[in-house]
């Protein structure tokens, strides 16, 4: 069993509660040990960087010392911003003349540099064969089998470059490989690295409901059922503020953690995965892929039993035609 | 603002390393901008401004205050010009000069967050709507959504403050940074 260090972060101790609760339980699934880095503190998001260079840097480290103290080469941080953060602090530390020396002193610990980052994206798509295996030895029918989903990356799992660098950032395709390891198909689309308009959401909304606004209506054009998202800002942006989109009576678009998409794939309970705690509910999109994959398996079930009968029918003849034919010839022979 | 003796361009670069002068000016990095429609400057003025020494024209416009860091820009910049992380030069040597035309929502919120982790090493994010409400005093904005938000399980009252609250005092104050 891999074991890594868990940087939980502020947002899924609170506003996105659920993307905690669908990675610890889907994580438990696949075999994933999460431990949560004692005493961590807050990243400074985009507020720390903007405000000061240095702090931007300084308050992820803390998190990295911490994980480097208790015995861990590898954290994940299922929030984008939290990841962004640590992964640029990680970066700049190694880079940046003077960091590597200064950073220990503002911390007053000492501290190596020697912590990986993944993103929870990274380390579901790391587990993809594992996904696959346990979704095709699932009891209950998949119901994300064919259904069309969007994959949405934002801004801070792609970019900058030379910080993520796990994927393309223009044209990522690991959260769409995770789609397809679940069953279900990824959509093409033109939105995946858009920005949601982020740490807006509060001081700005306006811009949060152009920029949603037009992420959600390219993902409806291109036929998703759902968007999938790995980012507790975007989630928040593009679930919670919806409604004040919704401008020409479309039907609601439910955006799913991509935790939770693994969870309902590997047959989780939607309460384990903290899916009825959106604002966009998403009890009828689950509701309806449910009844599709029961009556896709009834058909299944009905074509191969119906397929069987053929068979049997088929068998039965050539049996009779068989025995027919050994006296047929006789009777063909007396016809003529 | 007192007339520094470098040029605008020679602070960015050593504050980046970052060489304005590279930026031919194709304007990709604004094309792809989210702000775009609603900013007087896009990232390519920005380092048409830094370039030409336009030291307050740069940092005294609201603009760089409505930057996302989306990184956009510069992950499209065709020449690495880095667009991005001259603007956030360009934001923090703003607040230097006293000149930030920061809209005050934005302030209040950089504020509001930053104190939440200074006192509690989390960000409590009630307490940061409440802290926001007060500094911008936009009272009334997303009321509506508390009650919804409880439901949901996704607010709490009560704050979480971490053990080594002391060391994030200490990382606040060897930067220099006082919300």
């Amino acid at each position: 069993m891999t074991n890594v260090a868990y940087y939980p972060g502020c947002s899924l101790h609170g506003t996105s509660r659920e993307f905690d609760e669908s990675l610890r339980a889907v994580a438990a699934e696949l075999g994933i040990g999460l431990t949560e880095i004692a005493d961590w503190s807050c990243c400074g998001a985009s507020s720390g960087h903007t405000t000061d260079h240095l702090l931007g840097v300084a308050l992820p480290a803390r998190n990295l010392a911490l994980a480097e103290a208790q015995g861990f080469d590898t954290v994940v941080a299922p929030c984008a911003a939290c990841y962004n953060r640590m992964s640029a602090a990680r970066l700049a530390i190694a880079t940046e003349d003077g960091l590597a020396e200064q950073i220990p002193d503002i911390l007053g610990h000492p501290f190596a540099n020697s912590v990986h980052v993944h993103n929870a994206v990274e380390l579901l798509h790391d587990a993809s064969t594992i996904i696959e295996e346990k979704v095709a030895a699932a009891l209950a029918p998949n119901p994300l089998e064919g259904v069309k989903l969007a994959a949405y990356y934002g801004c801070l799992l792609v970019r900058p470059f030379e910080v993520c660098g796990y994927d393309d950032p223009e044209q990522p395709t690991s959260m769409d490989d995770v789609i397809n390891a679940c069953g279900a198909d990824d959509v093409d689309w033109d939105m995946k690295v858009e920005c949601c308009g982020g740490a807006f959401s509060v001081s700005r909304t306006k811009s949060v409901l152009r920029l949603g606004r037009a992420i959600i209506d390219n993902a409806r054009a291109h036929g998703a059922e759902a968007i999938i998202v790995a980012c507790p800002l975007c989630h928040s942006n593009l679930d919670l503020r919806q409604k004040a989109m919704a401008q020409r009576g479309e039907e609601p678009m439910p955006i799913l953690f991509v935790t939770q998409m693994v969870g309902l794939a590997l047959g989780l309970a939607p309460v384990d995965l903290g899916l009825g705690r959106h604002f966009v509910d998403t009890e009828p999109l689950i509701a309806r892929l449910v009844q599709q994959a029961a009556e896709r398996v009834a058909a299944e079930k009905l074509a191969k039993e119906e397929a069987a009968a053929k068979a049997a029918a088929r068998a039965e003849k050539q049996k009779v035609g068989a025995a027919a034919g050994t006296s047929g010839g006789a009777e063909g022979g007396e016809a003529q | 603002m007192s007339a520094p003796s470098r040029t605008l361009a020679a602070d960015i670069l050593e504050a980046t390393g970052i060489n304005a002068a590279t930026c031919y000016q194709c304007g990709k990095c604004s094309a792809g901008c989210p702000m775009a429609s609603e900013s007087d400057l896009r990232p390519h003025n920005v380092m048409r401004l830094v370039m030409q020494d336009r030291r307050e024209a740069a940092l005294a416009d609201e603009s760089i205050w409505l930057c996302l860091t989306c990184e956009t820009c510069s992950a499209r910049c065709p020449n690495a010009c880095d667009p991005a992380r001259v603007i956030d030069a360009v934001r923090e040597m703003s607040i230097e000069a006293g000149v930030a035309d920061m809209p005050r929502n934005v302030a209040a919120f950089h504020r509001a967050f930053l104190e939440q982790i200074r006192t509690n090493g989390r960000l409590h994010e009630m307490g940061l709507v409440l802290e926001y409400k007060l500094r911008s005093g936009d009272l009334i904005k997303d009321v509506t959504n508390a009650p919804g938000m409880l439901s949901r399980g996704k607010l709490s009252f009560r704050a979480a403050r971490i053990e080594g609250v002391a060391e994030i005092k200490r990382i606040f104050e060897k930067c220099g940074v006082t919300p």
